[in-house]
């Protein structure tokens, strides 16, 4: 295995928990919720997959585990912002918080087991392919998931008819609302689809990327996530580019340290959010399409009944 | 809701009171924690010598703790808070914690402070710190024996006097064995970040060091060696179960010792300003069982471990350069450690220019 490749891998496992848990942050906000307690949903669901893996034995059972933490823990926040309308900021802070402590305390029993990780499963002929074969086709489930809810997600938001709802209710909510369209419905769903997703992340960083349990072993990623959101203008396949660019020079960085290369650490530290920022700022450029991808409603809260 | 806020706040911030039974005589020693007391690193350490000390002076004293207190002006209020609790003398556990230390020390004078790993005192504020760089020094020489390569892999934290300290005594250790021996270091630029530690452990096996020492907080680095079949050190908190196979050895931080002597002092009354730096001699830091190396390197780290416990071997013993060629240290000087504590600069042989 050459250097590229190594390093190519390395990119991938980086960058999958941060295209997953973003993924799931666009389609919460593409339905005008901003739901800040990615953190706290992520690191909820690396606690469950590692639990429910140590318990059953079974890493696939800890991935579904991850995913139903998440989706749960999600609807607290739901409840809250939606059914309550309590401020959305606000309150996606208090659910990073408290996913960290509560967290923390599920998972004291399990702390310095030897976790399970999550094996690749090879596809058949297309793993074959030179270079590229071990690369993509060599994976775990979660990278493949990954990259199919990528697909699903933008197909559902430009291609189904309930897409188009779901970002009507992004867009101004008074109106779907006038037009038929169930808004809080609506926007439960997608906050449930946002935290199943930074489960599905969370479980990522307990089975694949370092399979143990620590407390708040996220260390921020949900906080990246949700700039890669905003950066990507809420389109889901240059979130995809956004996700890969930041993970590919998180890993060169570290290699160019290695390697000594001589240049100050704090800069190559730093590039990653650099690059991203310009190279997404740059394929952003056009301020005409960047305000129609982003939910004119977002963050605001809807009464029916007004 | 801000009710609601205020409920969930309280939940995130644990506070952990350590005796239930709290009888009116006993004196309360108190300790503050940056991290959780099961990080299975730095803070485990400082809480297993809290426990040990409960279990010698337990008739005596009761302890109380504040885990996760972050570095900055919550940490003053922390301490505030535990000085007014009747807390007679507080050990602050981390570095960061050095100002809010001293400012809180002036306002309750009859209150004792030990702030461990930093360098301002005050009439009622000691501190504490441990010689780490002594294990480090054995490190290098297992290291050197035992890598093929010739090539170690060093996964660093911040470049403060204390990490830079370990990567030079790492470096004079492994050169004292083979003199090309060389080190590739990596600067994660935090202290915990299992992911971010696994990548930098994957991005020097990736180019090709056969050994790893790691001076960040999780097995993470741990966990990427033994993936890839290559030996490796734990840090602050014996790693062996994360690496069955692979790790060689690790520095344990044992501070119970320190704690019960100081408690001792304190209950006495004969308690002092003292900016204490103890070394593998006096059990403060110990070294993991010798495991995964053939008798010989186990012999040669035990001998080396009994001659810098003796005294006859002081890791920072010149003939020594800079990393520049200057010279620093004559034959036979060895360094005061006024220069260890404020260390900017590399050692000859470390093949990393060193962040400013």
């Amino acid at each position: 295995m050459g250097i590229v490749e190594a390093i190519l891998l390395s990119v991938i496992t980086a960058a999958t928990p941060l295209v997953l848990a973003a993924l799931g942050e666009l389609v919460t906000e593409r339905s005008g919720v901003l739901n800040l307690g990615v953190e706290g949903m992520m690191v909820m669901g690396a606690v469950c997959a590692f639990a429910a893996t140590q318990i059953t034995g079974s890493p696939y059972l800890g991935i579904l585990a991850g995913i139903v933490c998440g989706a749960v823990f999600s609807q607290l926040f739901a409840f809250l912002t939606l059914t309550l309308v309590a401020n959305q900021v606000a309150t996606g802070l208090a659910l990073t918080l408290l996913g960290l402590g509560v967290s923390g305390m599920l998972g004291e029993g399990f702390l310095g087991m030897q976790g399970i990780k999550l094996q690749p499963i090879a596809i058949p002929l297309l793993s074959d392919i030179p270079v590229i074969g071990p690369l993509l086709f060599r994976q775990d489930i979660i990278f493949y998931l990954s990259i199919a809810l990528v697909a699903g997600v933008h197909w559902f938001l430009f291609k189904s008819r309930a897409g188009l709802k779901l970002r009507a209710v992004g867009d101004s909510h008074a109106s779907a609302h006038a037009l038929g369209v169930n808004v809080i419905r609506t926007r439960y769903l997608a906050v449930m689809f946002g935290g199943a997703c930074a489960g599905l992340a969370g479980a990522q960083l307990s089975l694949v990327y370092t399979p143990q349990w620590v407390e708040n072993m996220s260390a921020g990623r949900g906080w990246i996530a949700l700039a890669l959101v905003v950066f990507s203008s809420w389109r889901p396949w240059r979130l995809v580019a956004g996700g890969y660019l930041f993970g590919a020079v998180s890993i060169s960085q570290l290699h160019a340290q290695a390697f000594g290369l001589g240049i100050p650490s704090q800069l190559l530290s730093s590039l990653p959010y650099l690059a991203t920022i310009i190279v997404l700022i740059l394929i952003s450029h056009n301020r005409r399409t960047t305000l129609i991808n982003t939910p004119a409603s977002l963050g605001k809260p809807f009464v029916p009944d007004r | 809701m801000k009710k609601l806020l205020l409920a969930l706040a309280s939940t995130a911030a644990v506070i952990g009171f350590a005796s239930a039974a709290a009888a009116q005589e006993k004196a309360k020693v108190c300790f503050v924690y940056v991290g959780s007391k099961t990080d299975g690193g730095w803070t485990q350490a400082h809480d297993i010598g809290r426990l040990e000390l409960e279990k010698a002076l337990g008739d005596k004293i009761e302890t109380q703790f504040l885990e996760s207190v972050p570095e900055g002006p919550d940490a003053e209020r922390a301490i505030e808070r535990l000085a007014r609790s009747g807390c007679g003398l507080i050990f602050t556990t981390s570095f960061g914690f050095m100002d809010a230390t001293i400012k809180i020390a002036q306002k309750f004078p009859d209150v004792k402070f030990e702030h461990a790993t930093g360098y301002k005192t005050a009439p009622n504020v000691a501190t504490y710190n441990s010689r780490f760089y002594e294990g480090r020094y054995i490190q290098g020489v297992i290291a050197a024996k035992m890598s093929e390569k010739g090539v170690a892999g060093y996964i660093a934290s911040f470049p403060i006097p204390e990490v830079v300290m370990g990567i030079n005594s790492f470096v004079i250790g492994a050169r004292s064995i083979n003199p090309d021996f060389k080190i590739k270091v990596v600067w994660a630029n935090t202290w915990f970040d299992p992911g971010k530690e696994a990548d930098a452990a994957k991005a020097l096996v990736d180019q090709g060091v056969d050994i790893l020492t790691q001076h960040t907080d999780t097995t993470a680095p741990m966990q990427v060696a033994a993936e890839r079949g290559i030996k490796a050190f734990g840090q602050a908190s014996d790693m062996i179960a994360a690496g069955p196979k692979t790790q060689l050895t690790a520095i344990v931080d044992t501070w119970g010792a320190y704690y019960i002597k100081r408690t001792q002092a304190f209950l006495d009354g004969k308690w002092e300003t003292t900016s204490s730096w103890d070394g593998l001699k006096d059990g403060i830091l110990t070294m993991a069982p010798y495991t995964n190396m053939p008798d010989d390197v186990k012999k040669l780290a035990e001998d080396t471990e009994a001659k810098i416990k003796s005294g006859e071997l002081k890791p920072f013993t010149g003939p020594l350069k800079k990393q520049d060629g200057s010279e620093w240290l004559a034959a036979g000087a060895s360094s005061d450690d006024g220069t260890l504590l404020g260390m900017n600069f590399y050692v000859e042989g470390v093949d990393d220019q060193l962040p400013k």
